[in-house]
C-alpha cells in the first residue's frame, strides 16, 4: 500500500481548471518531487491535500484512510506536516515558541491544568520545550531559540517553519518551494537536511523550481503542465522524457542537471 | 515557564491593593474604594477581552452586551417577587435550602420570596456563554471580521431590548438589588459598612482573573491562540482546531464579562441600560488596545487606571473623547502599548549583556511584540 494515493483530483477557480485528473502515488520512505512551471497546479496541490482546499473531484488516501474531507487539522493529525511556499510564520512568537507550537498535536494539557499550573502540566511544558529546542538544533537554529522570527534571515525562517513541521512528527512532510529564496550554499544544506530527513524515515512530497536539486534528492518526480500531470518517474526517467523536455524543461532543465 | 516572574507581580500587586486601601482609610478618603472597586471589575472585563482580541486576534463590539447579559440576570432574577412560593411544601423546603431567598418588602412589613442571589449570578454566567455559542458558532467557523460585525449587532440589540422591556424595568433599570453574600457575615453589596470587605473582593475576584489568564497564556493553549492570530492557516496545518479554540476563547471572554457585570450589579444595587450601551463596547475594546493588545498586564492597568480616573469624574464632559483619544495616541506613538518601549529596552539591554543571542541582525531590528 502506498502511502498516500492521489485518484483524480480536479480543482477550478472560476473558469481557470487549476488541477484535473490529476492521480499519483507516493511510496514510504521516498523523496518524491512535483516540479512544473509556474501556474502549473503545484501549490494547489499542496493546499488540497493538507486541507486547506477542497476538491472538486477526486479522492486522496493516506495510510489507506480517505482524507479528502477532512479538515487541516485533522489531515495534521493524521501524520501530514506541511511548509508554506509564502512563508507563514507565527510573527508574534519567539523562534522557540513557532517550533513549541508544532508540539501542540504530541502534548495534551487543557485550559484548566494550565491555569491551576498542575504539575502534569509543568512536566509536560518542559517536555514541549526541550523537545523544540532539539528540532530547532537538528535545523541548526538552537542559537536563535530567544530571538523573535522577525529578527531572523529569510533562509533562516525558512528553517523554522521546516522545524515546526517536523516537531508534528509527521509520516509525510510537505515542502512547498523549500529552495525559493536560498542562496547555492543554504540550497546545498537544505539538500542534506531533507536527505536526513528522508532518512530518520519521514517520507517527502516537495514542490521545487530548483531544477538540480530536485535532480540530486528526488526518488520520483511528477511533471505538472496547466493543472495536468505529464510524466512521472526517476529523474533519469524524466530527464529523458522528450514530452517534458519539448513542452518544459528544453534547454534550460539539461544545462543545469548534467 | 515565567511561573516565578508571575507569582512576584501578582504578589506586590496584592501589597499594593492592600497599601492603596490603608492608605485611603487612613486619611478618610474611603469613598475612594467606592470607584476602585468599580473599576477593578472593568479591568476584568478589559483582561477577558484581550485574551480574545489581542491573543487570538478575533474582534468583538459587543461586550457590553455580555456585561448586560449578567448585570440583568442577577439583578432581576434575585428582585422578581414569586408571590406563592414561600406559602407551599414546596417553596419551604426551597428556601430551607437557600435556592430561594427571603427579605424585608420595600414599602411595607411583609417579605418578599426571590431566587438566591448565588443562583441568579450563576444563571447569568449561564447565559452569557449560551449566547456566546450562539454568537460565535456560526461566526467563527468563518475567516474575516465577521465576529465583529456578528458582536456589533448583538451589542446594539441587547441595548434596545433591555431599553425596551416593561419588567427590566425600561429607561430606569433595576434597582434595589439585594447583596449577594459571599462568606458568611460578608456579601457584595453597596452597605457603608462593607465597603472595606468589597473592595478587596473585587480585589481578590480581578487578581484571580489575572492570575488565570497569565498562566492560560503562558502556555499550550495560550500558544495555540496566538498561533490562530500569527497565521490562521499555519496554526491550522500545525494541527490546532482553530475553530473550536476561537469559540472557546469567545465564551470565556463572555462570561468573565457577564461574571464582572454581575458582581458590579450586586456590589452598585442597580443596573440601568446605559452599561448595556454600544459606547461601553468600544471603550472596552480601546482600552485593550491601549494596553498593547496582547497584554493581560497592560489591559489590566489601563483598564483600572483609566476606569477610575472616568468614574472619579477626571474627564468631566469629555468622557467618551478622552478614551478616543488615548486610543489615537498610543495607536500613533507606541502601538505596541504603553509598556512597548520599556519590554524593547529590557530585549535590548539583555541583548548587550548575552552577545551570542543577538548577531548584528536582530540588534538593528527592535523586536515586536506585537503583531
Amino acid at each position: 500500500m502506498s502511502l498516500l494515493e492521489v485518484q483524480g483530483i480536479a480543482r477550478a477557480f472560476g473558469g481557470v481548471q487549476a488541477l484535473q485528473e490529476v492521480s499519483f502515488a507516493v511510496e514510504t520512505g521516498q523523496i518524491h518531487a512535483v516540479i512544473g512551471p509556474n501556474g502549473a497546479g503545484k501549490t494547489t496541490l499542496f493546499n488540497i491535500i493538507s486541507g486547506l482546499l477542497r476538491p472538486h473531484a477526486g479522492r486522496i488516501t493516506f495510510l489507506g484512510r480517505d482524507i479528502t474531507a477532512l479538515p487541516p487539522h485533522r489531515i495534521s493529525r493524521a501524520g501530514i506536516a506541511r511548509t508554506f511556499q509564502t512563508l507563514a510564520l507565527f510573527e508574534n512568537m519567539t523562534v522557540l515558541e513557532n517550533v513549541m507550537v508544532g508540539r501542540h498535536l504530541r502534548s495534551h494539557s487543557g485550559a484548566v491544568a494550565a491555569a491551576l499550573r498542575l504539575p502534569r502540566q509543568l512536566h509536560e511544558e518542559k517536555r514541549i520545550r526541550e523537545a523544540a529546542l532539539g528540532y530547532l538544533s537538528s535545523v541548526g537554529l538552537f542559537s536563535k531559540a530567544e530571538a523573535p522570527v522577525s529578527a531572523l534571515s529569510f533562509g533562516q525562517r525558512r528553517l523554522v517553519e521546516l522545524a515546526r513541521a517536523l516537531a508534528t512528527e509527521p509520516r509525510l512532510l510537505l515542502l512547498d518551494e523549500p529552495a525559493s529564496g536560498l542562496n547555492p550554499r543554504e540550497t546545498d544544506d537544505l539538500a542534506q537536511l531533507i536527505r536526513r530527513v528522508r532518512d530518520d524515515s519521514v517520507t517527502v512530497l516537495l514542490v521545487e523550481h530548483d531544477m538540480s536539486m530536485v535532480m540530486d534528492i528526488s526518488d520520483e518526480i511528477l511533471v505538472l503542465h496547466y493543472g495536468r500531470p505529464i510524466a512521472s518517474g526517476s529523474p533519469a526517467e524524466i530527464r529523458a522524457d522528450p514530452e517534458v523536455i519539448a513542452i518544459y524543461l528544453g534547454g534550460e532543465f539539461t544545462g543545469a542537471a548534467c | 515557564m515565567n511561573t516565578g516572574k508571575t507569582a512576584a507581580g501578582i504578589l506586590l500587586l496584592t501589597l499594593l491593593a492592600v497599601a492603596v486601601q490603608v492608605g485611603a482609610s487612613v486619611s478618610g478618603r474611603d469613598y475612594y474604594l467606592t470607584q476602585l472597586t468599580m473599576a477593578a471589575y472593568t479591568a476584568a472585563v478589559v483582561m477577558g477581552l484581550s485574551l480574545l482580541v489581542g491573543y487570538t486576534g478575533q474582534i468583538s463590539l459587543g461586550h457590553a452586551g455580555f456585561v448586560a447579559i449578567g448585570a440583568y440576570t442577577s439583578a432581576f432574577l434575585s428582585t422578581a417577587p414569586l408571590a406563592h412560593a414561600s406559602g407551599t411544601a414546596l417553596g419551604k423546603s426551597l428556601l430551607r435550602f437557600h435556592v430561594l431567598a427571603s427579605r424585608p418588602e420595600l414599602y411595607g412589613d411583609g417579605t418578599v420570596v426571590s431566587l438566591a442571589p448565588g443562583l441568579a449570578f450563576l444563571a447569568g454566567l449561564l447565559l452569557a456563554g449560551l449566547v456566546a455559542v450562539g454568537i460565535g458558532y456560526p461566526a467563527l467557523r468563518l475567516h474575516g471580521h465577521y465576529l465583529a460585525m456578528a458582536t456589533l449587532g448583538f451589542g446594539l440589540i441587547v441595548y434596545r431590548l433591555v431599553l425596551g422591556t416593561a419588567f427590566l424595568g425600561a429607561a430606569d433599570g433595576i434597582s434595589s438589588v439585594p447583596p449577594l453574600p459571599i462568606l458568611p457575615g460578608v456579601a457584595c453589596t453597596g452597605e457603608p459598612g462593607q465597603r472595606i470587605a468589597n473592595y478587596y473582593i473585587a480585589a481578590g475576584f480581578t487578581l484571580m482573573v489575572l492570575l488565570f489568564l497569565l498562566n492560560l497564556t503562558d502556555s499550550r493553549t495560550g500558544r495555540a491562540l496566538r498561533a490562530i492570530h500569527g497565521s490562521e492557516r499555519a496554526a491550522a496545518a500545525t494541527g490546532i482546531d482553530t475553530a473550536a479554540y476561537k469559540l472557546k476563547v469567545f465564551v470565556l471572554s463572555a462570561i468573565l464579562a457577564a461574571a464582572a457585570g454581575g458582581l458590579l450589579t450586586f456590589y452598585r444595587g442597580s443596573i440601568g441600560p446605559s452599561d448595556a450601551g454600544a459606547m461601553k463596547s468600544v471603550r472596552y475594546v480601546a482600552m485593550v488596545a491601549a494596553g498593547g493588545m496582547a497584554s493581560v498586564w497592560g489591559a489590566l492597568v489601563v483598564g483600572f487606571v483609566l476606569t477610575f480616573l472616568s468614574l472619579r469624574g477626571c474627564f468631566g464632559s469629555f468622557d467618551d473623547a478622552v478614551f478616543g483619544v488615548v486610543l489615537i495616541v498610543i495607536m500613533s506613538f507606541t502601538p505596541e502599548g504603553p509598556f512597548g518601549p520599556l519590554r524593547t529596552l529590557v530585549v535590548r539591554f539583555r541583548a548587550r549583556r548575552r552577545p551570542a543571542l543577538a548577531n548584528g541582525e536582530s540588534e538593528k531590528e527592535i523586536p515586536r511584540v506585537v503583531a
